[in-house]
């Protein structure tokens, strides 16, 4: 009974698109009213819960990405913007648009290409520090022309010079690094992303460029038409702008005849060379197009911050992003968006919120928790956890990466029109000597 | 005409001689099969032509450019793919995407066309993926095309391998062991497949093969490898009939009693 009325509910697209715009409206108007109280992420949670259930619906696939957006870019903003925790949520939601980016960065790199890397952090390190060193004073030591900071207005460009001096780190990477395979190649990624973290940590003499371990500080807010941007709410819109950009690379190259490459590298090295596939250049293609979409968010994370120092980004940081990617599901689009946001949001949201609740109860004498059992406190305990039952129970991660399919019977209509494959003077016909 | 030339091909493995001075020629448009025990260094032989491997000394040429040197992707630009003995597909993609991979060399696509959706692009994918179904129907792979490579039957991903290395049109196509692990009605559908591809395609195949049944019904012309030397050359029947032959597969003795 149940089973039919659901059979029937995914076949009609106007069933499920009234259920998901009274969901979305439903919840949205939950958040609205519950802004205020504690209880503020439950509707949060609900509503991010929307662009799941949007992903798994039957319908037009151009108006899921239209209902997404949606979503995202007004609905969650707007049901939010009344409550003091307004600022809170955005200040997630930013975080989760930056990692997302970033381990879909990291899915072409592991995910596609196959080639494990654990210093991805290192490209995130770049982006940030290029737009922290010209977007503060610190220029000033050591740059023989021109007045820094220079204005924020300078920031849109420098989210592509970010990018494209990732992509270079991302070469310069690659090319001694690509000799090497398997868990050689982990390590020595490993270290370089350590070497970058330490070299930016020490490079205050004798050229001062990085300000060393004290960081840099005072950088520009980034400036549309004037306006600064400085608020987790505005920079929301930024991460969301370079993440639409992100998705747009990664959905078009995914199936392209890089993408393929990419994959083919991954499943077979000796096949996919005698398929004329260069090896190098297409790894280097994964490394420098991965590392671009890192240190974009890099640019977005020294402008959000404010303040760039060498302590954010250590080994763990690489570590987490690789978590995300696995726990999503490695090479899968949707998957890796979805790890990624729940990692974040688990980590920044669900266990901060846990833990106040937790000393609020303690407070009020109700039940005493040790401050060491805070949740906040165990993160990487619950992390750990959360890892080894997925290596156990579900290898393929959170939404397994799926094939795309071609449509068989119109290639079939196409190929019939053509003549059949090969000369057309061939006597025999093989098609026929099957009996 | 000679297509393929080798010309005093050596290998050596540290002390280990794989292969020992070989020289062959292989005749445009022929089939020609390079056979001999396990051990032999047939696919080492493969290995070279293809810049698996560097050769020790020797050269190879192919239609008079040497291949000595270059990375296996040039090789495959030249002209010259193949399959392999152990089956070596892209499991995890499908049966089309692994035809698709087949004709990287051929696609013009460029990732940063890609991104701007040129309509060019778009059509040269789309000409491709019904050039690919071609393919596998030509195999008789054309009901598995959303498969997982992975998934297929063990002589339909032979098959699959096939198709893949044709797709990247090659001059000269090297078969390792396409036989190996089928039965004999599948055996007869690939005798009769190498056939047609050699008119259909205009291409010149080599193969290693253990199957003498098929080895002597397609060859035009036989080498035969043993412990990396090169034994006996001649047509089927004239190798069918070769003392030497005869003493390296069943051993001296044997070859004297029969």
């Amino acid at each position: 009974m149940v089973k039919e009325w659901f059979h029937k509910f995914s076949q009609s697209s106007r069933a499920q698109l009234f259920f998901i715009i009274t969901y979305v409206l439903v919840t949205c108007l939950g958040l609205y009213l519950l802004e205020d109280s504690a209880s503020a992420i439950f509707p949060f949670l609900l509503v991010l819960l929307s662009l799941l259930i949007l992903y798994y619906m039957k319908i037009n696939v151009k108006l899921k990405w239209a209902i997404g957006f949606i979503i995202i870019a007004v609905m969650i903003p707007l049901s939010a913007s009344q409550g003091s925790n307004f600022q809170a949520f955005m200040d997630v939601g930013t975080l989760v648009l930056i990692y997302v980016a970033m381990s879909l960065g990291l899915n072409i790199v592991v995910g596609f290409a196959g080639l494990l890397d654990l210093g991805f952090i290192a490209f995130f390190a770049v982006g940030a520090y290029t737009y922290g060193i010209f977007g503060s004073k610190q220029a000033n030591h050591f740059m023989p022309f021109g007045h820094y900071p220079l204005p924020g207005d300078t920031f849109w460009i420098f989210i592509f010079v970010g990018a494209i001096i990732a992509a270079i780190f991302g070469i310069l990477l690659g090319i001694p690094v690509l000799r090497v395979r398997g868990d050689y190649l982990a390590i020595v990624t490993l270290g370089f992303g350590e070497i970058i973290r330490i070299v930016f940590n020490n490079m205050d003499h004798p050229i001062n460029i990085t300000n060393g371990s004290m960081g840099i500080s005072q950088i520009q807010p980034p400036r549309i038409f004037g306006y600064p941007i400085d608020t987790p709410s505005e920079f929301y819109y930024v991460a969301l702008f370079i993440f639409i950009l992100v998705i747009y690379v990664v959905k078009h190259l995914e199936n392209s005849k890089l993408g393929r490459s990419w994959k083919a590298v991954r499943d077979n090295e000796i096949a996919a060379q005698a398929m004329g596939i260069p090896l190098v250049k297409t790894k280097l293609a994964a490394f420098a197009i991965g590392a671009s979409f890192s240190g974009m968010m890099g640019t977005v994370f020294a402008a959000k911050q404010m303040f760039v120092d060498a302590t954010s980004f250590t080994y763990l940081e690489s570590t987490m992003i690789l978590v995300m990617v696995i726990l999503g599901g490695m090479g899968s689009v949707p998957g890796v968006i979805l790890g990624a946001a729940v990692v974040i949001i688990l980590n920044n949201q669900v266990l901060t919120d846990l833990s106040n609740w937790m000393t609020s109860l303690s407070t009020a004498g109700i039940l005493n928790v040790p401050d060491a059992l805070s949740p906040s406190k165990m993160q990487r305990f619950i992390f750990g956890i959360l890892l080894v039952v997925f290596a156990l129970y579900r290898t393929q991660g959170l939404i397994p990466h799926k094939n795309k399919k071609v449509d068989a019977e119109r290639l079939k209509r196409e190929a019939a029109a053509e003549p059949p494959y090969g000369n057309s003077e061939a006597k025999t016909n093989l098609e026929g000597s099957d009996s | 005409m000679n297509v393929l030339e080798v010309k005093n091909l050596t290998k050596q493995f540290g002390g280990l001689t794989a292969t020992n001075d070989i020289t062959m020629t292989v005749e445009k448009n022929s089939i020609t099969a390079v056979i001999g025990p396990n051990g032999a260094g047939k696919t080492t032989f493969f290995n070279m032509i293809t810049a698996v491997y560097k050769p020790t000394s020797g050269d190879i040429l192919l239609n008079g450019h040497s291949l000595v040197g270059l990375k296996p992707h040039e090789v495959s630009k030249f002209g010259i793919t193949r399959t392999f003995q152990n089956i070596r597909l892209f499991n995890e993609q499908t049966v089309i995407d692994n035809v698709l991979i087949g004709m990287h060399q051929h696609l013009k696509a460029h990732w940063v066309g890609t991104l701007l959706r040129l309509p060019s692009i778009r059509l040269e994918e789309e000409k491709a993926k019904v050039q690919a179904y071609k393919i596998l129907k030509y195999v008789g792979l054309e009901d598995y095309v959303n498969e997982n490579a992975g998934n297929l039957a063990y002589g339909a991903q032979r098959r699959l391998e096939i198709a893949r290395a044709i797709a990247a049109r090659p001059k000269v196509l090297l078969l390792d062991e396409p036989a190996a692990g089928m039965n004999p009605k599948e055996t007869k559908k690939l005798t009769d497949l190498i056939h047609d591809m050699r008119t259909r395609l205009d291409v010149t195949i080599v193969l290693i093969e253990h199957d003498m049944k098929l080895v002597m019904e397609i060859s035009d012309y036989i080498y035969v490898l043993d412990h990396g030397e090169l034994i006996a050359q001649g047509k089927p029947d004239e190798i069918r009939n070769n003392q030497r032959v005869i003493e390296a597969y069943l051993g001296k003795v044997a070859a004297e009693n029969d």
